[in-house]
Formats: structure tokens, C-alpha cells, sequence
């Protein structure tokens, strides 16, 4: 039923979108043209950042430091079966949304994007925030020093998040 | 009032996300490369950095020519749902829903149409566009606000939803699974999906019960 769901989602976009463009008589075709411009210009932006982090993090798996990290945290993940492979991913999302990508894309390339980690990842990378930097950038731009239960809100949250992606990738795919 | 269209933000206020992200990016990154390099000369793998700096950076060439198609279908279809007001027209219905979130903040306040945009935009995956509406949003219920250097609820509340991150659709994920040759790499959607409205549900009661004990 879940996986229907995934199947359906973007063609319901793509359906929607379109017959709704229609019953405005925007004239489709140019618009998509236009939108596609768009995503070179953002696939370029974002290259170099891509660069950058990639080295970053391969030289970090390389130095056997994120081996480390799981190894610290395996006792405590271990009690739910909470693989320790996500650990530096997990935490890296509070931070930063590129380097987690360059963790992310780490994962799928040495446990594969169809196993049970990389999945996991996906999921966790797909519905959390980066608390951190959003926080600073959003008050930043109006100058708030005092942000009271902000953090708090947004950490429980995202636990709640990662602990519940866990068990909707074991539910929907299994081990 | 009409709402200014995602595309307008995002040219006059991109700037302000770049500074962001490479301000915390400057230690990141060189942490990362530092780290790494001080770690392997102890763990014996010092042999292994060049070949990983040299690969990584191959990879990542292979990475971008390989998610480009799929960035551009989605900006394409997005650009037609923003042309034909299709991303107007849902920010207009979620507003009962915003009244609930934010009590505080008048309904023909600029702030809501900001807040909707920021959070329809965060919903479509479109995470470059809703930084500028977010921003957006942030000045105008700073404008409502009484102690200026103090967040308001309305704030609180809506930085919580915000980085709750309500995502439909997570372009980039599927992106990379598919860059790295997964079977199909939509079939995350659906519990990513079930898991951000869990934790969207679960930011707006924090926020609520957090509100009532910070006085």
C-alpha cells in the first residue's frame, strides 16, 4: 500500500499540475521549456558545492572516522536496531543540508541506495531539516538574539522524525 | 491580494541563503578534510586520502550529469504550476490552517502570504525557492513584534513547522538513488512522506505546549 502510494505520487503531480494548467490556458510546453532553464541554472550552482563536499566527506570515510563514530555509538543504538551507519548522517542534517547530501550520497555509494541503510537515509534525508542553519539564517535576517523554545521544538521534532523513519523503513521494506 | 510569485523572491534575496550556507560551510568543510587527514594518519589509512580526494571528485562530475535531467523535469513542471497560479491558489487554502498556527498574526498581514509560500514551496521540494519567502515571512513578524530582539510565538511557531519540513516530494533524494542506480528510487516517498507529517504533527504540539510554559 506504501509503495503504491510512492508509485502514484508523481504522476498525481504531473496530472494535476498539467490539467490545471489547462483550465488556465497557460500554454504548457513554453512554461516547462522555461522551468527547465531554471534547473540547469540550479544544477550549476550547486556543482561546485557538490565538489567540495564530495572530497570532504571521501576523504573523512577514507580516514576510517566515521567507522569510529559507529563504533562509539553501536552499545546504544544496538538496544532498537537502529543501524550505526546513519549516526553521522543523522547528526551532519542539523548542520548542514550539502555536507549531509555528501554523506548521503556516501552511503548509497558504499551500502547501495536499495539497502536497508540507504533507504533509512533517504527517508531520514527526505523529512528532517537543517535545524542549525536555519535557525541562524532566519533570525539572523531580523536580527533575534533571544529565540527561546525554538531549538527545543525543532530537536524534538526531528528525533521524533529519525525515530519514526527507522520503523516505517522497517515496516515498509524490512531488514 | 495577489502573492508574488516564488521566482520574484528568489532573485532579490538569493544572496542572503549563499552568505548563510558558506559561512557554516567555512568550518565544515575544513574541519572535514583536517579531521579526516589527522584521523587516517592514526588509523594507518594516510595511503587511502589521495585516491579518495581524486575519486570523490570524479564522482561527483558523474553525480551532477546524472541528476541534472531529473532537477530539470521537476523545475519545468514546477515553473507551470507557478505560471498557471496553481502554487498561488493552494497558498490561498492552507490559510484556515495558518489562522490556527498563528492567532497572533492578522489575517491580511503580508506575513501569512510569505509563511504559505515558504511552506507550499518547502512541501514541492523547492527548498532554494522557500529560504527568501521564509525570510520574508521572518520581516514581517518582526514587524509585528514587540520586543524586537526576542522571537514572538508567531515566530517560534513558525521556524518549528518550517524546519519540521512538511516535504511531499524530495526531488534531490530521489535524484541521487537514481544517480546511484537504485531499482526505483521513488519507492522512499511514501513513508518519507508519512514520516514528515508525523514530524510536522509533532513540531506544531511541541511549539504549542512549549509556548505555554515560556512565559
Amino acid at each position: 500500500m506504501i509503495l503504491y502510494i510512492s508509485d502514484l505520487l508523481i504522476p498525481l503531480i504531473f496530472v494535476i499540475v498539467i490539467s490545471y494548467a489547462w483550465l488556465k490556458k497557460v500554454s504548457i510546453f513554453d512554461t516547462f521549456i522555461d522551468g527547465v532553464k531554471d534547473g540547469v541554472t540550479t544544477v550549476i550552482d550547486v556543482f561546485p558545492t557538490i565538489i567540495g563536499l564530495l572530497v570532504a566527506v571521501g576523504i573523512l570515510r577514507a580516514s576510517g572516522f566515521l567507522d569510529i563514530i559507529s563504533d562509539v555509538l553501536k552499545p546504544i543504538t544496538n538496544t532498537i536496531g537502529f543501524p550505526t551507519e546513519v549516526i553521522p548522517i543523522t547528526l551532519m542534517r542539523l548542520v548542514s543540508a550539502s555536507a549531509a547530501r555528501g554523506l548521503l550520497l556516501d552511503i548509497f555509494a558504499n551500502y547501495g541506495p536499495d539497502s536497508f541503510i540507504g533507504r533509512l537515509s533517504s527517508i531520514i534525508m527526505s523529512s528532517t531539516e537543517t535545524i542549525f542553519y536555519t535557525m541562524s539564517v532566519y533570525f539572523m535576517s531580523v536580527k533575534i538574539t533571544k529565540t527561546k523554545y525554538t531549538l527545543a521544538g525543532a530537536l524534538i521534532a526531528n528525533f521524533i522524525g529519525v525515530i519514526a523513519a527507522f520503523f516505517i523503513t522497517l515496516y515498509t521494506f524490512g531488514i | 491580494m495577489k502573492i508574488r510569485t516564488i521566482y520574484v523572491y528568489n532573485l532579490s534575496i538569493k544572496h542572503i541563503k549563499i552568505q548563510g550556507v558558506f559561512l557554516i560551510l567555512n568550518y565544515i568543510w575544513g574541519i572535514m578534510i583536517i579531521l579526516g587527514i589527522v584521523v587516517s594518519s592514526f588509523t594507518g589509512n594516510l595511503t587511502l586520502i589521495t585516491s579518495a580526494s581524486i575519486d570523490s571528485a570524479r564522482s561527483a562530475v558523474e553525480l551532477i550529469v546524472s541528476m541534472v535531467g531529473i532537477i530539470c523535469m521537476w523545475t519545468g513542471l514546477m515553473k507551470i504550476a507557478e505560471k498557471s497560479g496553481l502554487i498561488d491558489s493552494i497558498s490561498q487554502k492552507i490559510m484556515p490552517l495558518l489562522k490556527f498556527l498563528f492567532p497572533d498574526v492578522p489575517k491580511n498581514s503580508k506575513a501569512m502570504l510569505h509563511i504559505s509560500t515558504n511552506l507550499i514551496a518547502n512541501a514541492l521540494g523547492l527548498g532554494w525557492a522557500a529560504t527568501p519567502a521564509g525570510i520574508m515571512a521572518m520581516k514581517e513578524l518582526q514587524k509585528l513584534n514587540t520586543n524586537k530582539k526576542v522571537a514572538s510565538k508567531s515566530m517560534c511557531m513558525f521556524l518549528i513547522v518550517n524546519m519540521s519540513s512538511l516535504q511531499i516530494i524530495s526531488v534531490a533524494v530521489v535524484a541521487d538513488r537514481s544517480a546511484y542506480d537504485s531499482l526505483i528510487p521513488s519507492d522512499i516517498l511514501a513513508p518519507a512522506l508519512i514520516v514528515t507529517i508525523v514530524t510536522s504533527i509533532v513540531g506544531v504540539l511541541a511549539a504549542k505546549i512549549l509556548e505555554v510554559f515560556y512565559k
